[in-house]
């Protein structure tokens, strides 16, 4: 087995060659992620169009209609755009640090759950405000703890993280399916808790039950990118995440970071199954998250860890998912497998974003004509 | 209560329930091998499954506008291809993302999941209103043709042959492959060389080792056994119907089993068996409440948890995850 020496390779360069780009001007970065969305929201309705068989016009007029066709519906928008943020905000300090927690949807689950327990033993035995603070205490403290053990875990031993808080998803979920059985034997189902007390519930604010989510993730949002970028915690996680022995060297206590961070991360996750609860659902099913978990890990991985381009990223994301909820309902049971459009058009969209951030960070250079016609002339002399 | 014939009835429905587990866990385990975390395997087995579907359904379908009664053989073949070629397409899309584009696993792995089960349920939703029909998919005959006995020891061998010689030929698959895949890790130059890819691919890239080669091939070919776990899941489980989320969280118990079995393909038989036992084990232990029977199918995930903590605290060099996994090489960073 000697390849390398069997045939003497010529010397030549290779026709791609890839380096990686040292500076890139914000504006041509920007240039080529615009590009990216645009060619991605194309590509999703040209397989919309492939998939369904409506024409192109029409699924950009069923995804415009079904995302900002009503105000309700534009509200709706909001609030999943709200939810989907608030989680991928979550996760961001966690992924910041390279702790790649693949566990927010257990977390959030989790958070629900013990917002849950909450106002079902307390029904309304208190304020509805001390309910909400109760509330809010235990969801985080839940949402911690399911990061924290496989935090814990990966600082002492280095346990590979991505597959514990994956595992930990479905603890979670058993843990939802257990408590519902255990609250309903007989249907495993919870309706909304407290309906007609309203205790727990988040107040509605201007008549809009989604407004004071949007204004509580917000909130998030702005603390998280203040703690990220202006903190001395947010710069010690950003040296972790770029290399454990600078941040070693320059005397940050690593172990304490990572589980530092994980903690700050799962309560976040924890916060917003609470959020959830109190400002939404009232109850809890396994489904209730409905794989934003995953989301939130994609769309905080395009938006490069930034919460403000979250923001966007999250909005987009739902866009096409609303977009293809409508499209769906316009086609009703005409196609009844209609309905799963949006994760196929979310997963397109995300694995463009991905693609795209290699010509980011890379320069391609393709081996040049003039060389290629210069072998050519060398070798027709020797012929 | 107790008697034989329900332990066995047991130890048969382990076994068709740890089958999709295995060809995920293999897939998984020569991916990972490469130094690719797969994620996607969840999303590339329902693209395995819902492929084969749509070969078995449009291979039935020609038959029933011909007139003619389909053919067995043919049945599976084309269903068969159909699937490999599904999850070898979805593979590839990984590899060019992860290995030429040098994107990042995780977030792929989880886009590829949705994406394949996003499509998996919108094909087995409308496959039919394609054909201008209403209801669901059932394919009877590739699906009778998948479930074929082995004929003379299913029924001679008395209780034993009843419980090991009764399934569908795809089970007995699953076993040659892991048994074919494990020779090939240890016992094979090529394997050695793979598994110097996903330790440290600088040095592989060193030694004359092509890496982005062993990288694509081990991923689409994981893969493609992947999504046959899909396959039988569809023909043989659920008798050639589809139902929207029926696969549930197998892909995720699959990637379970890789850890379980510590990275060993032959583990991994005895392994996914046991998980398909737990799998199903609530529903064989008599007078479990429902919320009881939920906590017992947490136990999968609990045992890999702690098979996890324990290998990564034990630090025993052969039964950690390959050195590389998750990261990306790029030849000019070393």
């Amino acid at each position: 087995m000697n390849n390398a020496e069997k045939k003497p390779r010529t010397k030549r360069e290779p026709l791609i060659y890839i380096t990686k780009r040292s500076d890139l001007s914000l504006k041509k970065s920007l240039l080529i992620r615009a590009a990216v969305i645009l060619g991605g929201i194309l590509c999703c309705a040209i397989i919309t169009m492939l998939l369904t068989g409506v024409n192109p016009i029409n699924v950009f007029g069923s995804i415009i209609n079904g995302s900002f066709g009503t105000p309700g519906k534009l509200w709706n928008l909001l609030q999943a755009a709200a939810i989907l943020l608030g989680i991928s905000v979550a996760v961001t300090p966690a992924f910041k640090m390279r702790f790649w927690n693949t566990g927010a949807e257990g977390q959030v689950l989790i958070g629900m759950l013990a917002s849950v327990a909450c106002m079902f033993y307390l029904k309304d035995s208190m304020p509805s405000f001390v309910t909400i603070i109760i509330m809010l205490v235990a969801s985080t403290v839940a949402g911690a703890l399911w990061a924290g053990i496989p935090g814990f875990f990966k600082a002492i031993w280095n346990t590979n993280e991505t597959l514990f808080t994956l595992m930990m998803n479905y603890v979670a979920m058993q843990l939802v399916s257990f408590f519902l059985l255990f609250w309903d034997p007989s249907h495993g189902y919870l309706n909304p808790l407290n309906s007609d007390t309203k205790n727990g519930w988040l107040p509605t604010l201007f008549g809009r039950k989604q407004l004071i989510i949007i204004l509580i993730v917000a909130v998030i949002t702005a603390l998280v990118y203040v703690y990220l970028k202006r903190s001395k915690q947010g710069y010690e996680i950003s040296v972790v995440g770029e290399s454990e022995n600078t941040a070693r060297y320059i005397g940050i206590n690593v172990k304490k970071v990572v589980i530092r961070t994980v903690l700050i991360s799962g309560a976040l996750c924890g916060v917003m199954g609470w959020l959830l609860v109190s400002g939404n659902s009232h109850t809890v099913s396994t489904t209730l998250v409905g794989g934003n978990g995953f989301t939130a890990i994609m769309v905080s991985w395009m938006s490069k860890f930034n919460p403000i381009i979250m923001v966007f990223s999250s909005l987009l994301v739902c866009f096409l998912q609303r977009g293809a909820g409508q499209i769906a309902s316009d086609l009703g049971t005409e196609m009844p497998g209609a309905s799963n459009i949006g994760d196929v058009l979310t997963g397109i969209m995300i694995l463009f974003v991905v693609a795209s951030e290699f010509f980011v960070s890379y320069d391609v250079h393709f081996r040049r004509r003039t060389e290629k016609a210069d072998k050519e002339v060398e070798k027709n002399v020797h012929a | 209560m107790f008697t034989l014939e329900y332990l066995m009835g047991f130890v048969a429905t382990a076994i068709i329930n740890g089958t999709p587990l295995l060809f995920g866990a293999v897939g998984e385990i020569l991916t990972e091998k490469s130094g690719n975390l797969n994620l996607g395997i969840p999303g590339i087995m329902y693209i395995g499954g819902i492929s084969g579907i749509i070969g078995g359904f449009l291979y039935e379908h020609a038959c029933e506008t011909a007139g003619i009664t389909p053919i067995p053989i043919l049945c599976i073949i084309v269903a068969l291809l159909a699937s490999l070629l599904g999850s070898t397409l979805i593979a590839l899309v990984y590899s060019f993302l992860t290995i030429t584009l040098k994107a990042n696993q995780n977030v792929v792995g989880l886009a590829l999941t949705t994406l394949g089960v996003g499509l998996g349920d919108f094909y087995g939703g409308s496959l039919l209103s394609f054909f201008g029909k209403d209801g669901s998919i059932y394919l009877e005959a590739t699906s009778k043709a998948f479930k074929e006995k082995i004929p003379f020891l299913s029924d001679s061998l008395g209780l034993f042959g009843q419980t090991f010689f009764s399934f569908g030929f795809l089970v007995y698959v699953a076993v040659i492959i892991a048994v074919i895949v494990h020779f090939f890790l240890k016992k094979t130059r090529v394997g050695l060389n793979l598994r110097a890819v996903g330790e440290n691919p600088a040095t592989a890239d060193a030694a004359g080792i092509n890496v982005n080669l062993y990288k694509y091939l081990a991923t689409c070919i994981g893969g493609a056994i992947a999504g046959l776990g899909g396959l039988y899941f569809v023909m043989d489980y659920s008798v050639g119907g589809w139902t929207n989320g029926g696969f549930g969280d197998r892909g995720w118990l699959a990637i379970a089993i890789v850890i379980f079995a510590l990275w060993r393909p032959n583990t991994a038989i005895l392994s996914s068996y046991i998980f398909g036992g737990l799998y199903v084990a609530s529903s064989y232990i008599m007078g479990l409440s429902g919320s009881e029977k939920e906590i017992i199918k947490m136990l999968p995930y609990i045992v890999t948890i702690i098979v996890l903590v324990f290998v990564s605290a034990r630090k025993k060099r052969e039964h950690q995850p390959p050195a590389s996994l998750g990261l990306s090489y790029f030849r000019e960073e070393r």
